[in-house]
């Protein structure tokens, strides 16, 4: 771009000079000469050797969608026409505030009555080896653009670091144009300060059914390369190789040229309400400014800013008041849109809608009766009804229960009340989209005597699948029936419509994989659930994957995320595992100095025949287990969901009245069966003889030893409520005793519900159904114990061992301490 | 470090819906704790109930449930929710950089 010649001439007006000549530095001058074209003459610096061109639109340039001369925003005629210098290519490096001048790299010198930095924002590059190899790229105007387009016409590998919305694009693009595209994310979830959980979730499951590798809690240890780039190396050592860098983690306000001119600058250019720096000649806006603490990286505050700048310039002052940001984006062909503050909190209430058959997921977070943020996926039609809703800080509390529906449903027919909604729709409307029945079939249904969700799905099929319509069925039966609805069997809990069976049976049914998969496919109405069913929902993916499911330890209760039993002080029990009840010096003496070293101020023989050592710190628990460990004991779950103990007699070996060795069988079905997680806790207990001084009778399993072999006991508890067992059978060997104790377990485990003993599934299922499964059922009974053992092998890994080798450091260490006293000395 | 704001370490070395604790030497810890959506909020480490220890609970939405008796308290107030009734004291929290700063006159108001 060639130079004007900059003379002033005759005129006299003022001469308002802009550093950028990027979307805000344009932006504000168009909004000077609308509202006064002649009263100052204007200049504008760009470091970019071009006119000026809508950044936000370089994806659609990467992806091929576009051309550059299709995102130009002013082409040279507006320059030309508008009477404005333009300067490309020679970016002004140094500002004069005494004299009034600012200086390019080519040593050009323009002085100016105000000026006008618009210097936008860098990307961030962060520090990490390699960084400046060739082929290691930032994602910010159209000569990385360039870059990356030479870097695909070469095919290969690339890496893009930054899970964010630039890096998404700057994926898409490349994998467009047919590079394999792995990104890297250190977050857990992508697009973190625009999505929920939940949303980056889904669109993290999109983009890899779209090829794309996502690689997120990945930290960039290195790029590596010898004279270019050859690939990135994590901080876990996984080596990922790439023939292109793309780093997009981020943009930093670029203040370099205020703050070298002694500009007052935070984390950008400090602005007041109408723009003005600390120097009254010198205004700034868009990328580089900080406003009221904020920094914005959008472009819908760039607008306002300009505004209220040109308002300032021309003498009719408005003042800037802030931004609320949207976020609205199509990656993939997949739309996203989040507004305001989704962090939920006090006093937030989220409205959420899923329907996982056309993968949508709808969040609005109210507050006060007003909308204060929103994150929708998959279906973005409502995004700016939404949005315009939190804007203006409407009162929606009588739009509230249609909120979620969108605009068109919620202001349709002034239909204020879901039940009037549903009674307003025409009897051939389709209520289950899964299984095509209309809302005259449901009612019928209903007339002929279906009066509950369950015997509506049961016998029509409304809702029995995804489940989405749950709630439009439940509404027409509470029209048709009034109050004679009858309640079905209880939901999980507040988060879902679902019960405990109808998710384990869904999460089988549709091999689902993770908690947020579970919450999505299943409608959940809270975006991360709630301290009832994460722990249900983490417990029923462990039983249905054994070995490839992943715990979620935030979703385990504090015993089971520390392996001890947290005391009303904040303390906790720890009791080792001690086989059977038998113990041996070695343990006995390892058990006394963990009592002294850690000053333990009790322990305790237990009901089920250990010891138990009272008041450990949390601190000390890793220190106490590996003394432990030595001393050759292993975590007795005593603290878990999981088998507890094996209690035992003396049996044949000692006792005169003892028929079978009760001690050896108990030690071996304890070998068996420690380790495993279970519904609830489960106690076993082997008696030698009918004496039953074991109390075998009062256990989830319990076995009695007469001298013609085995009786087995089930359901019992020794809890609130008392209750013996029920008799399952009789075997004649040692090795059928444990068989169907392991039989028995793994159906316990498959089918009781989260938090439900023995006692109270085989009261809810009877005791004939276990017969009909364990001891009239020998294949099926088979079946049930190999089960077992395969989840088995992936389950006896002691927890105390990996944790006193130092895994999961920061559940027991504190994050930091602070000593006062240190602080003043 | 005498200033207003303590630094207690970097964001990521919170567990996100989880929790670390900052000792405060002569009195309670201070339960940091970050939500899934990456937000984090500072609370004395005790449930206005029977004085269980928050940092130990369930971190679910913007609340957490005390590991002792369930008592849902929100991160952002300290207020017992539901039909519960008490107040644990808060710490306010700034991230800068990726590190993570608290409060110090309410950090030693509220282990004191």
């Amino acid at each position: 771009m060639e130079h004007r010649p900059l003379k002033p001439g005759a005129d006299t007006r003022e001469h308002l000079v802009v550093i950028g000549n990027g979307m805000a530095g344009c932006r504000a001058v168009e909004e000077l000469l609308a509202r006064d074209p002649n009263r100052y003459r204007v200049t504008i610096f760009g470091a970019e050797p071009r006119v000026n061109y809508n950044r936000i639109m370089l994806s659609p340039v990467l992806a091929g969608e576009k051309s550059f001369d299709d995102i130009v925003i002013n082409d040279a005629d507006w320059y030309a026409a508008n009477g404005i210098a333009l300067v490309a290519g020679d970016p002004v490096v140094a500002i004069d505030r005494a004299a009034k001048t600012v200086t390019t790299r080519d040593g050009m010198s323009e002085s100016y009555d105000r000026l006008l930095i618009a210097t936008g924002s860098d990307p961030f590059i962060i520090p990490v080896p390699g960084k400046d190899l060739p082929g290691v790229i930032a994602f910010r105007d159209m000569d990385d653009v360039d870059t990356m387009l030479a870097a695909a016409d070469a095919g290969g590998d690339a890496v893009v670091i930054g899970g964010g919305l630039l890096g998404l694009e700057a994926a898409h693009g490349l994998s467009l144009r047919g590079m394999k595209v792995t990104v890297i994310h250190l977050m857990p979830t992508l697009m973190e300060r625009q999505l929920d959980e939940a949303a980056g979730w889904l669109l993290k499951q999109a983009l890899e059914a779209r090829g794309q590798t996502i690689l997120t809690g990945a930290d960039t240890a290195e790029i590596i390369g010898d004279g270019k780039v050859e690939g990135v190396k994590l901080k876990d050592g996984t080596l990922i190789p790439a023939s292109l860098v793309v780093m997009a983690v981020g943009i930093r306000p670029s203040v370099a040229l205020a703050r070298d001119a002694g500009l007052a600058v935070g984390r950008g250019i400090q602005v007041d309400d109408h723009m003005v720096t600390s120097d009254p000649a010198v205004l700034a806006v868009g990328e580089c400014v900080e406003h009221d603490g904020q920094v914005y990286g959008l472009v819908a505050p760039l607008w306002d800013m300009c505004r209220c700048l040109a308002d300032g310039l021309v003498e009719q002052p408005s003042g800037y008041r802030g931004s609320v940001t949207s976020t609205k984006l199509k990656v993939s062909g997949i739309d996203v849109f989040s507004a305001g503050d989704f962090s939920g909190g006090d006093g937030c209430e989220d409205i959420v809608l899923r329907d996982a058959s056309r993968g949508v997921y709808k969040r609005v977070i109210v507050k006060d009766d007003r909308i204060v943020g929103a994150v929708l996926y998959g279906d973005t039609a409502d995004g700016s009804w939404y949005f315009d809703l939190l804007k203006k800080q409407d009162d929606v509390s009588e739009l509230r229960d249609m909120l979620i529906f969108g605009q068109s449903f919620a202001s349709g027919g002034g239909a204020a009340d879901p039940k009037a909604a549903v009674a307003a729709l025409s009897d051939d409307a389709e209520i289950c989209g899964c299984n095509g029945v209309t809302k005259g079939q449901v009612v019928s249904c209903i007339a002929k005597g279906a009066h509950s969700l369950d015997a509506v799905r049961g016998t029509c099929k409304a809702s029995a699948s995804c489940g989405s319509c749950t709630g439009l069925v439940e509404n027409l039966l509470a029209l048709t029936l009034g109050d004679e609805v009858q309640a079905g069997p209880k939901t999980m809990c507040k988060c879902t419509s679902f019960s405990h069976d109808d998710v384990r049976r869904e999460i089988v049914a549709q091999d689902m994989r993770s908690i947020p998969e579970v919450m999505q496919q299943l409608h959940w109405t809270t975006p991360d659930g709630c301290s009832s069913c994460r722990p249900a929902l983490n417990y029923y993916l462990l039983c249905a994957l054994p070995g490839d499911y992943v715990d979620d330890q935030q979703s385990r209760f504090v015993n089971e995320r520390l392996h001890a039993n947290i005391q009303k002080d904040g303390t906790y029990s720890v009791v080792p595992r001690m086989w059977g009840g038998l113990t041996n010096p070695t343990e006995l003496r390892a058990i006394a100095d963990v009592v002294e070293k850690y000053d333990a101020p009790m322990v305790k023989v237990t009901g089920g025949q250990r010891l138990d050592i009272f008041g450990i710190k949390k601190e000390d628990l890793p220190a106490v287990w590996a003394d432990l460990n030595a001393a050759g004991m292993v975590s007795g779950h005593a603290y878990g969901k999981a088998l507890r103990t094996v209690k035992t007699c003396v049996g044949s070996e000692w006792c005169r009245f003892g028929t079978q060795d009760s001690t050896g069988l108990g030690v071996k079905i304890e070998r068996m069966s420690w380790g495993s997680w279970m519904p609830h806790k489960f106690k076993i207990a082997v008696s030698g003889c009918p004496r039953n001084c074991a109390e075998a009778t009062i256990k989830d399993f319990g076995i009695v030893c007469v001298d013609s072999g085995y009786e087995l006991h089930v359901g019992g508890n020794g809890g609130i409520h008392v209750r013996a067992t029920d008799l399952l059978c009789k075997v004649a060997t040692e090795e059928e005793a444990m068989d169907y104790c392991a039989a028995f377990i793994q159906l316990y485990r498959e089918e009781a519900r989260y938090l439900e003993r023995t006692a109270p599934w085989i009261e809810r299922v009877g005791v004939d159904y276990i017969k009909s499964r364990i001891a009239d059922d020998n294949t099926g009974r088979e079946a049930l114990r190999a089960r077992f053992l395969y989840a088995q092998s992936f389950s006896q890994d002691d927890p105390w061992a990996q944790r006193a080798e130092g895994a999961e450091r920061e559940h027991h260490a504190p994050m930091a301490r602070f000593t006062p006293q240190e602080e003043m000395a | 470090m005498i200033g207003e704001w303590l630094d207690i370490g970097w964001v990521d070395e919170i567990p996100v819906r989880g929790s670390r604790t900052v000792q405060v030497a002569g009195g309670d810890d201070i339960a940091v704790f970050r939500t899934a959506e990456g937000k984090v909020f500072a609370l004395l480490d005790r449930c206005p109930h029977k004085h269980g220890r928050l940092s130990q609970g369930i971190v679910h939405g913007g609340a957490v449930a005390c590991p002792l008796h369930n008592w849902r308290i929100s991160l952002s107030t300290g207020e017992a929710l539901g039909d519960d009734k008490g107040c644990t004291p808060t710490v306010p929290v700034k991230i800068d950089g990726g590190r993570v700063l608290i409060c110090r006159a309410s950090t030693l108001k509220a282990a004191a």
